[in-house]
């Protein structure tokens, strides 16, 4: 009696368990499925290279660059913020702060990761873009540069706990050889712990780049809603998630090649963050080998 | 100026430099929630709270928004917990390690890290249409489930993992089945970090609005919902609606809605740190 009862806990737990690959099953399975349906219609070829998204216009255009650039336009300014402003606080944290004032601002940097997505979308609008436009005067009401930096803020705390726990994962007897020869912290950090610890605070870069591309309510908000080719920060674009948030409030018919167009672009969505997420996985696991 | 002067001058400019960057984002929040409170505080009444959406922005309320996310994390409180904890209990207590247990590792740490709005796009084809759920709080709660469960299984593990070994031996010794052994020692022992990572999730799942737009919830919903099969707004996608307007007075609304959602998330963010403080006091292995 107990002993089935047993057997049965242990396979309920271990269905609750296989939830999680049927998950990512659900996930490729739909993904593949709709996009292939796409792909009858129109051609992979047409969709990968072409610079024109107008998909609810009369004159349907389907190539995804416009919605690829902006989603990196967006991502690397972000990256641009938070890099150097995550880095130097991982670095400050570890090698500078004393112990009580890291044990203080740690959690505080977690609250920067905590606040809910539309509430950054709604600083970037009302609050970011109005003060740039002070100083430059050709940025439209609408645009990247200031999502952007949003999100930038937003994945501060990403890159600084990830690249801290890389800087002190780095052994003892380094850091010491280079104080030894006289260097100073600051060289010290330099030129002996960010590359030792360079696969980590890539690990942190790649993760942090991989969290803009998929956001969505930030430059859904404030970045606008229209398919522009360009680099140009000051302009409005779209991003890919913005294009599926789009196309979800409109009312566009079901199982319409319109329809299937999101799942044509979230596949794109989901193959760049997987890339992004697998080449971090192994990173980690490699420098974890390192020092052991 | 000699090299030693420079080298030093470097490291303590750096010094400020880090201070700088430490305080900087924390400095612009503090600006953004200022000019935040400065707008919408006037806006948040009692009125607000409890009015329905109107289309004239001085009556329009966050009512059925508000019961509208209440009601969303009550039903993703249940489905995720139940599928998280369990899945977290198999991997780090029954499974073997092998290419099994392996795959499930992988195949977590990728789920985390795939973008909200793919979740959005599984629950649209798989409940709201497969499944005939339609825009309703059953399909939209099993999507953010969905998002959670990942999260809350790693939680669980690493709970599990930093209890001793010794008091699971101990339990065995005195003839304790598995089950037995970790319904009644190990879970308990890990239950005040299990809760604490699922508060976690959740403060981070009160704010989500991209998957749920995608899944079918609305955007303008006058009744508040009664069943989870009912139709639904939550308060994110109300603050999306009103900022996308253009008119300054749904700002403010905007604003004053902000102002209910971060208290919400803060509270819930709080009540964790709470429990992990109260938690490590009481427990030292």
């Amino acid at each position: 009696m107990r002993r089935t009862k047993e057997k049965v806990i242990e396979k309920l737990l271990a269905a609750s368990g296989l939830m999680t690959i049927l998950t990512t099953a659900g996930i490729l399975v739909i993904l593949i499925y709709e996009s292939s349906r796409f792909f009858i219609d129109v051609s992979i070829w047409e969709f990968l290279t072409g610079t024109e998204w107008t998909p609810l216009f009369s004159k349907k255009e389907f190539g995804i660059w416009p919605l690829l650039s902006a989603t990196f336009l967006t991502s690397l300014i972000a990256l641009l913020v938070a890099l150097p402003v995550g880095l130097s606080i991982a670095i400050y944290l570890n090698e500078y702060a004393n112990r009580n004032f890291r044990k203080t601002v740690k959690p505080m940097l977690e609250v920067l990761a905590s606040v809910p997505t539309v509430v950054y979308g709604f600083f970037a609008l009302t609050i970011v873009t109005p003060f740039l436009q002070q100083f430059i005067p050709g940025l439209a009401g609408f645009n990247s540069l200031s999502p952007g930096i949003v999100m930038g803020i937003m994945i501060i705390p990403m890159i600084s706990s990830l690249s801290e726990d890389a800087l002190f994962a780095v052994p003892r007897t380094l850091r010491d050889a280079s104080y030894g020869m006289g260097a100073t912290r600051f060289q010290t950090v330099f030129r002996v712990l960010i590359p030792s610890a360079s696969s980590g605070i890539i690990v942190s870069v790649i993760l942090a780049v991989s969290r803009a591309i998929g956001e969505t309510m930030i430059v859904a908000i404030a970045a606008g809603q229209q398919p522009n080719f360009t680099f140009n920060p000051l302009v409005p674009v779209e991003t890919i998630t913005t294009y599926i948030v789009q196309v979800s409030l409109g009312d566009v018919p079901r199982d319409s090649l319109e329809y299937r167009t999101i799942f044509a672009a979230g596949m794109v969505l989901f193959l760049l963050t997987f890339v992004m997420n697998n080449i971090s996985l192994w990173l980690k696991r490699k420098y974890h080998r390192q020092y052991e | 100026m000699n090299r030693t002067k420079k080298n030093r001058l470097n490291d303590s400019l750096f010094k400020y430099f880090g201070i700088l960057n430490t305080l900087l984002g924390l400095i612009m929040l503090a600006v953004f929630i200022f000019i935040i409170l400065q707008t919408g505080l006037s806006r948040l009444s009692w009125d607000f709270i409890t009015s329905l959406p109107s289309r004239f922005p001085e009556k329009a309320g966050i009512y059925t928004a508000l019961i509208g996310t209440f009601w969303m994390l009550a039903l993703t409180i249940i489905f995720s917990v139940t599928l998280g904890v369990s899945a977290g209990i198999y991997l780090e207590e029954y499974a073997r390690k092998g290419f099994f247990s392996r795959m499930l590792e992988i195949n977590i740490s990728n789920l985390v890290g795939v973008p909200s709005v793919i979740y959005g796009i599984l629950g649209l084809a798989l409940f709201n249409r497969y499944l005939g759920l339609g825009g309703s709080l059953l399909a939209g709660s099993f999507t953010l489930s969905l998002l959670i469960i990942p999260v809350i299984i790693v939680t669980t593990r690493e709970s599990l993992k930093a209890v001793p070994r010794t008091i699971k031996e101990a339990a065995y010794a005195l003839g304790a089945t598995r089950w037995q052994a970790i319904s009644r020692q190990l879970l308990p022992a890990a239950s005040g970090s299990i809760v604490t990572g699922i508060i976690l999730a959740l403060a981070r799942a009160i704010g989500e609005a991209a998957p749920l737009i995608v899944v079918g919830a609305l955007v303008y919903v006058p009744f508040i919902p009664n069943s989870p099969l009912d139709d639904y707004t939550l308060l994110p996608i109300q603050i999306f609606n009103w900022t996308s307007r253009p008119q300054p007075e749904f700002q403010v609304n905007a604003s004053a809605g902000i102002i209910v959602l971060l208290f919400l998330t803060f509270v819930l963010n709080g009540i964790s740190i709470y429990l992990r403080n109260k938690w490590q006091k009481k427990v030292k292995w």
